[in-house]
């Protein structure tokens, strides 16, 4: 905080630790996990390294700073910012922080030295974004009668009145979507389980102390896979995209191992924003991450950028996929079939979920469709509360599809 | 203190660099800088790369320069306290008991202090890497960390953070020196970052030609200079291809170990083509490359080539 005393210190080693920890408050600034513990490090780290080389200095930051590659980016700035002139940067913080009352129109030219640090210095006009407004006016009927929810349930999110919308959304926020869960290699003690728990079992022969070693069991322990949720939000979805952010929010906050993505004409991470607990802020923040909204659909180009980037880090260890479109692409299917059979093989099971199954008379006549109808395990509908409770019930079975034969638990064996 | 133990340590950057050298890893400034730090501040070095790009090597070169053992724990997905850390030897201990009653032993403080000790347990990675050692701390790779899941990281959190683990029967057991702790990711997810935190973090991304061709050099001597400049001139090129998975250093090693076995002195778009599968492991990226796409970048760096020289 205080710019003065960087004058008084005359030695190096002084001052040096003082600049570390101005940079790493610039970093922390610029929104990167920079606390009082790793600025200390950072200290220890230069000071093991020298300072003979401009560039010892930038690696030993480095290995302190940035632990995540895409953080790399940003720090690559602020470190040449930085450590070219850190009155430049200091400036800038004093705007950002509240104790200094300086605008920021005095420095006009350090705003051009670089914008996307700038950027990242000030998260411009917008701020955190206000619940929507409109929701305390409406009045929640305790008493909604039972016919009144199942006629609501039935109800297509279409030609769902505005209140009606606002009734599904506390349902949807309601909604728990239990999926399967599958066996892990780990253990969990189990009085019925079918494994001898031997470890157990010594310590319970010494309790006794006796002659005999009273049998303990365990069993493998259950958990769910990771779920992986791709959402398009082109324009002919348009109608459903909120409901389905509330479903996915609804999901994401309800347990761990969750990625949710949407896609228009490009694939957007929204894991993120959805975590939040409020889902007025969540979706907030969802519409300002995506700009490709009621758009377009180019879902083979998103498939395949889901695939390059991302299948690898988020489909581990046997991921469910749903993957919710119409089917309907702008870019008549160009390589869809290709992309959808890579990921139908590296997850566990690929659900696609299309409110134009609603129609009976429903045939995927589309291009995109047909190549989507190939290649995922199951295709159902949903387009209202009904169906969106029915994915629950499907999800939580475990899937019977093909499925590699496993070798048979041996009993009683101890692994 | 620490110094006459950490013998052979480096004491500057350009030592690690060095020691690395010695154990032919070709190593950028980069990585001698996050390595030495590590190695300085005993600190678990953290690496995070495409597969095949020499991750885990490093500390098998560093186990054989530095003259310590080297203890690998391979991560996979449910890997437990049973094998990473350590598990009773249950069979010696139903006997232990059996001879126990056989003589007539029935003080069971006694014969719980009996069956718990040292002697029945089966010491597994972690608890190894914590024991001294007469060569000096051991060097403890944790592989693929991304490929074990949220509870183990962080049990491993705990391990890292303090150099210590606890058996609930016999105590803590605390190294007296911490190991020289490296831990691999492929990046299939993130790694939390509190686990992060406690370590330095370097990405080892592909190297750029001319260290590649000396990396080469150094491990396939055998390969001529024509044929090692081609390999990697091409493989340099095949990593701007719009491709599922780049090769790596490892690949592009194995490539050139295989084109020395066919006897080749250059490449030609034959040869190519049959060893293909070396280099790239997926058939869709094959697919894409071999045939009149492999001919055409064999030209392309054969002009390239020639233009440099």
């Amino acid at each position: 905080m205080n710019a003065t005393a960087k004058n008084a210190a005359p030695s190096g080693e002084g001052k040096l630790a003082e600049n570390v920890m101005h940079f790493g408050r610039v970093l922390r600034a610029a929104g990167m996990p920079v606390g009082p513990g790793t600025v200390i490090e950072a200290v220890r780290a230069v000071e093991a390294a020298g300072l003979n080389r401009r560039e010892d200095l930038y690696w030993a930051l480095h290995a302190v700073f940035v632990n995540r590659r895409d953080q790399r980016e940003l720090f690559d700035q602020a470190f040449y910012i930085f450590w070219r002139n850190p009155k430049i940067l200091e400036k800038m913080m004093s705007i950002l922080l509240p104790s200094f009352g300086a605008k920021g129109e005095d420095l006009p030219e350090t705003r051009e030295a670089n914008r996307r640090l700038a950027d990242a210095l000030f998260p411009g006009a917008g701020e955190a974004p206000q619940p929507a407004a409109g929701e305390d006016e409406i009045v929640f009927d305790a008493a909604f009668t039972y016919s009144d929810q199942e006629a609501l349930r039935k109800t297509d999110f279409e030609t769902m009145s505005a209140e009606e919308l606002v009734e599904a959304r506390r349902a949807i926020a309601r909604m728990r979507l239990p999926i399967m869960n599958v066996r892990t290699r780990r253990y969990r003690p189990d009085t019925r389980g079918s494994r001898i728990d031997m470890r157990a079992a010594m310590r319970a022969n010494l309790r006794t102390g006796g002659d005999v070693i009273p049998l303990r069991w365990r069993s493998p322990r259950q958990r769910h896979p990771p779920l992986v949720i791709l959402c398009d939000i082109s324009g002919s979805m348009s109608r459903y995209s909120r409901m389905f952010l509330l479903f996915m929010h609804a999901i994401t906050s309800d347990r761990d191992r969750v990625h949710t993505f949407v896609f228009g004409t490009r694939l957007t991470n929204i894991t993120r924003h959805l975590r939040h607990r409020d889902v007025d802020v969540a979706l907030a923040r969802v519409t300002e991450a995506v700009d490709d909204w009621s758009a377009g659909t180019r879902i083979g180009k998103c498939l395949r950028d889901f695939n390059t980037d991302w299948s690898r880090r988020v489909l581990g260890q046997g991921a469910l996929v749903l993957f919710i479109s119409d089917g309907l692409d702008r870019d008549e299917a160009h390589g869809l079939e290709f992309e959808i059979e890579r990921l139908h093989k590296s997850c566990r099971r690929l659900v696609w979920l299309n409110p134009l199954l609603r129609y009976d008379r429903y045939q995927a006549k589309a291009a995109g469709a047909q190549s989507l109808i190939r290649h995922v395990d199951e295709a159902r509908t949903i387009h209202n509360l009904e169906s969106m409770s029915g994915l629950a019930a499907t999800l939580a079975q475990e899937w019977q599809g093909p499925q590699k034969a496993r070798p048979r638990d041996r009993m009683g064996a101890v692994a | 203190m620490g110094e006459s133990k950490l013998s052979g340590a480096p004491n500057s950057i350009e030592g690690a660099q060095d020691l690395l050298r010695a154990g032919n890893y070709v190593a950028d400034r980069a990585l001698a800088t996050t390595l030495f730090l590590a190695l300085k501040l005993k600190r678990p070095l953290f690496l995070e790369g495409e597969a095949g790009v020499g991750k885990t090597e490093i500390a098998n070169v560093l186990a054989a320069t530095l003259g310590r053992s080297l203890i690998r724990l391979q991560c996979y997905e449910g890997l437990d306290a049973a094998s990473a850390v350590y598990e009773w030897n249950y069979p010696a201990q139903m006997v232990e008991i059996r001879l126990a009653e056989a003589e007539g032993i029935t003080d069971r403080a006694q014969l719980s202090g009996d069956i718990f000790s040292e002697r029945f347990l089966i010491k597994r990675p972690l608890l190894r890497a914590l024991e001294p050692d007469v060569a000096g701390p051991p060097i403890l790779l944790i592989d693929e960390l991304d490929r074990t899941d949220e509870p183990f990281e962080a049990y491993l959190l705990e391990v890292l953070a303090d150099f210590q683990i606890t058996i609930p029967e016999i105590g803590t057991v605390k190294a007296a020196e911490p190991p020289i702790v490296i831990v691999t990711s492929n990046r299939t997810r993130e790694i939390h970052d509190a686990l992060k935190r406690r370590c330095y973090y370097h990405w080892i991304g592909y190297p750029d030609a001319e260290r590649e061709l000396a990396i080469l050099n150094l491990k396939m001597p055998g390969a001529g200079e024509r044929l090692s400049r081609e390999v990697v001139a091409f493989v340099q090129r095949l990593r701007e291809e719009d491709l599922f998975k780049l090769p790596g250093i490892a690949e592009t090693i194995d490539w050139a170990a295989a084109l020395i076995q066919l006897d080749k002195m250059a490449l030609d778009p034959e040869s190519v083509n049959d060893t293909l599968g070396v280099l790239l492991k997926y058939q869709d990226d094959i697919a894409k490359i071999q045939g009149s796409e492999a001919a055409r970048l064999l030209t392309e760096i054969n002009v390239q080539l020639a233009a440099a020289e």
